[in-house]
């Protein structure tokens, strides 16, 4: 019962952080609203039974992925101007597609659940850390190399990107 | 879920809390004292019995200061900060066992919610540094949230070897699993070297503590605060510091193992005061690096270092289990 309490109050906060986020204007504030939704999830998978992946949520997203915005909004210092801007962004007619979209899987979900076909709930329990390390080593082994692959494109990248500007600054430093 | 037999351990909550508070207080003199000693001046000996109540009169003046809010500032963060990071860190006490039944919460994931409390601590110093709009404290904040991302990985990595040993991510399983055997800083000596500096790093102590380098930045990210929420910031940092040698002695010197002729617990608070003695030792040896100094040292040094330490325990952890 307190379980089934605390899933609602942590879907509520999910939304709401979720609903502000968008519509904030200030893009510090609307960050860490977007904070506030991440850790309202992790509540939510620890109530579903799996503290591990509870537990990587804050690290990686709100711990790691979010920082580096907030970092990048802090260096580009955004003043007055930039919520102006924002505010002018944030018309009416801007709320018309998405509200459609969200309606439809809004449909979906309602669908869903009308035919009864929602059981997986039932057997929720406890899934330790180890049970997942097994599961991405043996079921998921290729999704988790895949996804190695592409994490290891996107740091040679990123270098690449880099390494012009690092170029750059070396020849800077040699002639000065 | 929240049942009867648990009320022990929740019981534990306050003095805990307030054990780590008042730590942390005592620690100011004490750092004080020892840096005054090792660096052969007298150090704060007015206040009480050589000048132990020093901490106590600190607190007393920082509490009937002027409270100030910069105007120009972001009010909300300004006051929220401080509080996200003495929150975190006490949160992390929550799964620090001190022995194996004096532990709040028993848990599978105790070390990846030390990690995820430390991770949270970094919004506390970032929005410090974001909210005073001042172009120090915004420079600060930045260090800081460079640096605590960055030494983060290697904190989180560094304890891979530990946790591969003893099979669980469970801080009680990690200490049992040295009760045969050698303590943990033994086969993870490269663990323990490197867990050290990421953690001196994350908590901003002075080798690294680059995001508050006086000499360059006035005080850094909490340029703008006063009174006790400075005191709060400053008590968070001191708290970190008792967390982290609590963490360092669990994963890596058996916790509160020991001959048996004194309780566990004594054995852990004896060891964990050794460790922080050494922290204050490193603050009063070493002289704080260049800023990229320290990026290139983690990323070029320390991030190799630990993958080789992960794949060196886990050959070793396949070829005598099996």
């Amino acid at each position: 019962m307190t379980a089934l309490i605390l899933f609602y109050v942590a879907g509520f906060v999910t939304l709401a952080a979720a609903i502000l986020a968008i519509t904030r204007t200030n893009a510090s504030h609307a960050l860490i609203y977007v904070v506030v939704a991440l850790l309202a999830i992790a509540v939510i998978f620890f109530l579903l039974g799996s503290p591990f992946a509870a537990a990587l949520q804050i690290v990686v997203y709100a711990g790691a992925i979010v920082v580096l915005f907030l970092f990048v909004v802090m260096m580009l210092n955004l003043g007055k101007s930039s919520v102006d801007r924002e505010r002018a962004l944030l018309t009416r007619g801007i709320w018309t597609v998405p509200s459609l979209l969200a309606l439809v899987l809004f449909a979906v979900v309602l669908f869903a659940l009308v035919s009864g076909d929602h059981e997986a709930g039932a057997e929720a329990r406890m899934i330790e850390p180890k049970e997942v390390g097994i599961a991405l080593y043996t079921k998921y082994v290729l999704a988790v190399e895949l996804a190695g692959v592409l994490l290891l494109a996107a740091l040679v990248g990123a270098y690449h990107l880099g390494r012009r500007y690092l170029a750059d600054r070396r020849e800077e430093e040699k002639t000065s | 879920m929240f049942g009867i037999e648990d009320f022990w351990s929740y019981a534990l909550i306050l003095p805990v809390a307030l054990g780590v508070l008042l730590g942390a207080l005592v620690l100011v003199w004490w750092e004080r004292r020892l840096l005054g000693w090792w660096q052969d001046r007298l150090g704060p000996n007015r206040v009480g019995w050589f000048g132990s109540l020093q901490a106590l009169a600190d607190l007393i003046k920082l509490l009937t200061k002027d409270d100030w809010l910069p105007p120009f500032g972001d009010r909300v963060f300004f006051i929220l900060a401080p509080v996200i990071v003495t929150a975190a860190m006490l949160l992390a006490f929550v799964v620090v066992p001190f022995t194996p039944v004096l532990v709040i919460v028993e848990s599978n994931i105790a070390l990846l919610w030390f990690l995820a409390m430390s991770a949270m601590a970094v919004y506390g110093v970032l929005l410090g540094g974001l909210s005073s709009n001042n172009k120090y404290a915004l420079l600060g904040g930045l260090r800081a949230a460079a640096q605590m991302v960055t030494y983060e990985v290697f904190l989180a990595l560094s304890i891979l070897g530990v946790v591969m040993l003893s099979g669980s991510f469970s801080l009680i399983d990690i200490v049992e699993n040295q009760r045969d055997g050698f303590w943990h800083f033994i086969p993870q000596a490269v663990g323990l070297v490197i867990f050290v500096i990421a953690g001196l790093a994350e908590t901003h102590r002075l080798p690294f503590d680059l995001p508050e380098a006086e000499h360059e930045l006035t005080a850094g990210f909490h340029t703008e605060y006063s009174g006790m929420k400075f005191g709060l910031i400053m008590a968070a940092e001191y708290v970190a510091l008792i967390l982290l040698c609590c963490l360092i002695v669990i994963l890596f010197f058996g916790g509160w193992l020991g001959p048996s002729f004194l309780p566990p617990v004594v054995w852990f608070g004896v060891k964990v005061v050794i460790v922080i003695n050494f922290f204050i030792l490193l603050r009063a040896a070493i002289p704080r690096p260049r800023y990229d100094q320290l990026m290139s040292l983690g990323w070029k040094i320390l991030l190799p270092l630990t993958l080789l330490n992960i794949l060196a325990t886990g050959a070793w952890v396949l070829a005598t289990q099996g």
